[in-house]
């Protein structure tokens, strides 16, 4: 047991992130926020349309979209990695589709046939093909939050950390344009289709956004820990409000929290970054829980409180 | 750049999946590092080939082989019958959940004295199992998220939690050779007896589980407050149903691997519905395929040396759920289509021959045959459609062609068709007029429809109610046993009594 926890120094943990380590730890720290914050903002959406498992199925099924577009292309560049991502969430989304419609099994045994065989599907072809594959199976599972140092720098900042902003700023704007779309859709699918919104087509333009989203952030956090990122956010946001734009604001704010207090937690354990950011947000997940059922509970003595006293 | 420093860069680079920003010094390391393993890759295969590692598969001349091989079959029969329940149950994403949120328990009971001690792992990923599960209902009971939020919430988090545990073993010097990674894809070959003893225990303890507590499971499975209303033990069933899943998935982990182990709870169950109705042919169902399945896939990972268990026990088994969701005799989807496809055509020749024997009939039975211009002429259709149907009833040998190719003829086969079709077109017509008080001008259009799935019996039943009629509301005569049954040919009008 001894040597589990590193030994406690407040400034090794606390201040020389931001000092003396700020050029290592900075874009870190901000690269846990970028992935958080994009795949929050998709999340919130996810959780209204009860699609959160999807979401799960997706996380898994971008890992045989990239082996093939490995195979494909033989090294993974920033296109090949979006088409084999964009193909693989589309196949899952119909092959979910199909098989609970086609069939008596129904909508979750789908969701659950479909992403372990996808899965199992991506982690045979990065075994057998190991040598033309430079995927890690490794890094599906743990995530590899790591220095950004050593990646290439292009405009004086890293290349993962441009893309990801990148991700996040196309998310926010398209998310601007297609707000009324997408509220409308997710709220009432039946009203929006007979006003005219599509929402199969705003399903499926969705569920490609998220296979973006997934995919870049994929290398950072892996499969299953992209999943928490999907779901804490917008889950701890909708515990603290019914509007959506403060929603969407207050998974930005838990983005930026759990991505700082990831990093300060991730030293003091000297356990993978990547693993301490989704503690971090569980923990703030768990403070608005708690501050949500205060709130129940105070609401409910106070109408207890109207009623005694007409 | 320092030696070392350039080694870590190295091994980072080799656990990074992109090489979009790759130092042009890292990337040599990469790929020396992809070359050596390469080459390793190659001397595995060359020391032990394929055709060899087969045979000593099928011998089970390897000890350790023929303890993966009885784990992977007490595993596949373990998760299949418990699977059965958990699909019917639509509970499919919980075992996901459980296998993902048991992680912590699984690092906790090997820091409990520091080695892959069976008992303490399955009592610690037991008890946060149950946590977990515990946390799902109280967030949904408590708060506005809903299930699947909860559920991947809880799955996500726990995970998380154990990858931190993880993460910090592996720093310890003693750590590292703990082979705790192999719970993450499953290596069947890292289990040892005591695993497989305890394997045996919960399969045992599922066995006898399922056995006794069949009925009250069923009750449990299709309608749980009926089974509350007679007094049956629901919640302690449910309880136990779900200590027993723990126990399969936390067991299986060590083969399957936590991300697939959710699977094997899946996909053989959701094989056996699509090809049996009765509960209980399920459960063998699935546990057969699932013993299956987990020895395939135990097979295959064996040919390559190096390669991990689960993926392909989760390949095998989705390649036999393919097959049944395809093929299978009541509830493939080819297998619908095609019969959908058969009774349409059925439902066009039939269609054919009844046009026929109007056109017959219009003509007092006095022809020989019908011309193909008449009948298409009455059809009001192009010839060539017509010829398409006349090809059609040659093939099925209903009817026969002049050598000229102009005239129709009926074989006494099709005329017993058509002699049934149009009977049973007017005998529903008449029921609807006589018995059920239609108007003669609205029985048209649902003779149509019913004439092709009236079996014999219920024309039987409609003739004994009718009274045996001769005529329908319309006044056409409708054809009789005779026609039907007997070997009469088209015959002149004036033997039918017409």
């Amino acid at each position: 047991m001894d040597g589990l926890l590193p030994p406690f120094d407040a400034h090794r943990i606390f201040i020389a992130p931001w000092t003396t380590d700020i050029a290592t730890y900075g874009w870190m720290a901000l690269m846990a926020f970028l992935v958080t914050a994009a795949c929050g903002l998709v999340g919130n959406y996810l959780i209204l349309r009860r699609m959160a498992l999807v979401g799960d199925a997706i996380s898994h099924s971008v890992l045989p979209g990239l082996a093939v577009a490995f195979l494909i292309s033989g090294k993974l560049t920033l296109p090949a990695m979006l088409a084999g991502a964009l193909g693989a969430g589309l196949l899952t989304t119909f092959l979910i589709e199909f098989l609970h419609t086609r069939s008596r099994i129904k909508a979750d045994a789908a969701i659950g046939i479909t992403f372990c065989s996808l899965f199992a599907l991506g982690v045979v072809l990065i075994n057998v093909f190991a040598s033309k594959v430079h995927l890690d199976a490794e890094c599906v599972l743990y995530g590899e939050l790591s220095n950004l140092t050593l990646a290439e720098f292009s405009l004086g900042i890293p290349e993962p950390v441009l893309v990801m902003g990148g991700v996040v700023f196309s998310v926010a704007v398209l998310i601007v344009v297609f707000y009324k779309e997408l509220l409308i859709t997710s709220f009432d699918a039946l009203l929006a289709g007979s006003q005219g919104f599509a929402p199969g087509k705003m399903h499926l333009a969705l569920m490609a956004v998220l296979s973006i989203v997934i995919v870049a952030a994929f290398e950072s956090v892996g499969a299953i820990l992209v999943i928490a990122m999907l779901i804490l956010p917008g889950a701890t946001a909708q515990l603290l409000s019914t509007r959506l734009p403060i929603c969407l604001a207050l998974s930005l704010l838990h983005a930026s929290l759990s991505a700082i207090g990831g990093l300060h937690l991730s030293l003091m354990l000297g356990c993978p970054m990547a693993a301490a950011v989704v503690v971090a947000g569980t923990l703030l997940f768990g403070f608005a829980w708690m501050a949500s059922l205060l709130k129940t509970r105070a609401g409910f003595e106070a109408s207890m409180a109207a009623e005694a006293t007409p | 750049m320092k030696p070392s420093r350039t080694a870590e860069i190295g091994r980072t680079q080799r656990f990074r999946k992109t090489n979009l920003c790759v130092l042009p010094i890292s990337a040599l390391f990469l790929l020396l590092g992809t070359i050596s393993s390469h080459a390793a890759r190659i001397g595995d295969l060359t020391e032990t080939s394929i055709t060899d590692q087969a045979f000593r598969f099928f011998t089970f001349s390897d000890p350790s082989l023929r303890l993966a091989l009885f784990g992977c079959i007490l595993l596949g029969l373990n998760c299949g019958l418990l699977g059965g329940f958990v699909v019917v149950r639509r509970m499919s994403l919980v075992g996901d959940t459980l296998s993902h949120a048991v992680l912590p328990g699984i690092a906790l009971g090997f820091l409990w004295n520091m080695n892959k001690d069976p008992v303490a792992i399955l009592i610690g990923a037991t008890l946060v199992g149950g946590l977990s599960m515990l946390t799902v209902s109280a967030i949904t009971r408590t708060s506005r998220l809903k299930e699947d939020a909860a559920m991947g919430l809880v799955l996500s988090s726990f995970y998380a939690v154990g990858i931190c545990l993880i993460g910090m073993i592996q720093r310890l010097p003693s750590g590292n050779k703990s082979g705790i990674d192999k719970f993450l894809f499953g290596q069947a070959a890292a289990m040892n007896g005591s695993d497989i003893t305890l394997m045996a225990i919960t399969a045992g303890l599922t066995l006898l589980f399922v056995t006794f507590g069949y009925r009250g499971l069923l009750t449990l499975s299709f309608h749980r407050a009926f089974g509350e209303s007679l007094g049956l033990p629901m919640g302690f069933l449910h309880h136990a149903m779900m200590l027993l899943i723990s126990f399969a998935v936390v067991t299986a982990m060590q083969a399957v691997g936590v991300v697939l182990v959710s699977a094997m709870l899946i996909i053989p169950p959701a094989t056996a519905c699509l090809l049996t109705d009765r509960m209980h042919r399920v459960l063998i169902l699935s546990a057969v395929i699932g013993i299956a399945t987990a020895a395939f896939g135990a097979f295959l990972s064996f040919l390559g040396s190096n390669l991990p268990t689960g993926p392909f026990m989760v390949l095998a088994g989705s390649f036999v759920f393919t097959m049944a969701f395809l093929f299978s005799p009541q509830q493939g989807w080819l297998t619908r289509l095609w019969r959908q496809r058969t009774q349409k055509s059925r439902i066009e020749r039939e269609n054919t021959l009844k046009a026929m024997y109007h056109l017959a009939e219009r003509r007092d039975f006095r022809e020989e045959g019908i011309t193909l211009l008449d009948f298409a002429e009455a059809r009001r259709e192009p010839l060539e459609q017509i010829r398409l149907q006349s090809d059609d009833l040659l093939r099925q040998k209903l009817a026969t062609l002049t050598d000229d190719g102009s005239m129709l003829h009926f074989t006494p086969e099709g005329w017993r068709k058509a002699c049934a079709v149009v009977r049973n077109h007017r005998l529903w017509e008449l029921y609807l007029t006589n018995i059920m008080q239609y108007g003669t001008d609205h029985v048209h259009d649902d003779a149509e429809k019913i004439e092709h799935v009236l079996g014999e019996d219920t024309v039987r039943q409609l003739e004994r109610r009718l009274n045996f009629p001769q005529t329908d509301p319309h006044g056409k005569p409708i054809p009789g046993a005779r026609e039907v049954h007997g070997q009469s040919i088209p015959r002149p009008a004036e033997t039918t009594g017409y």
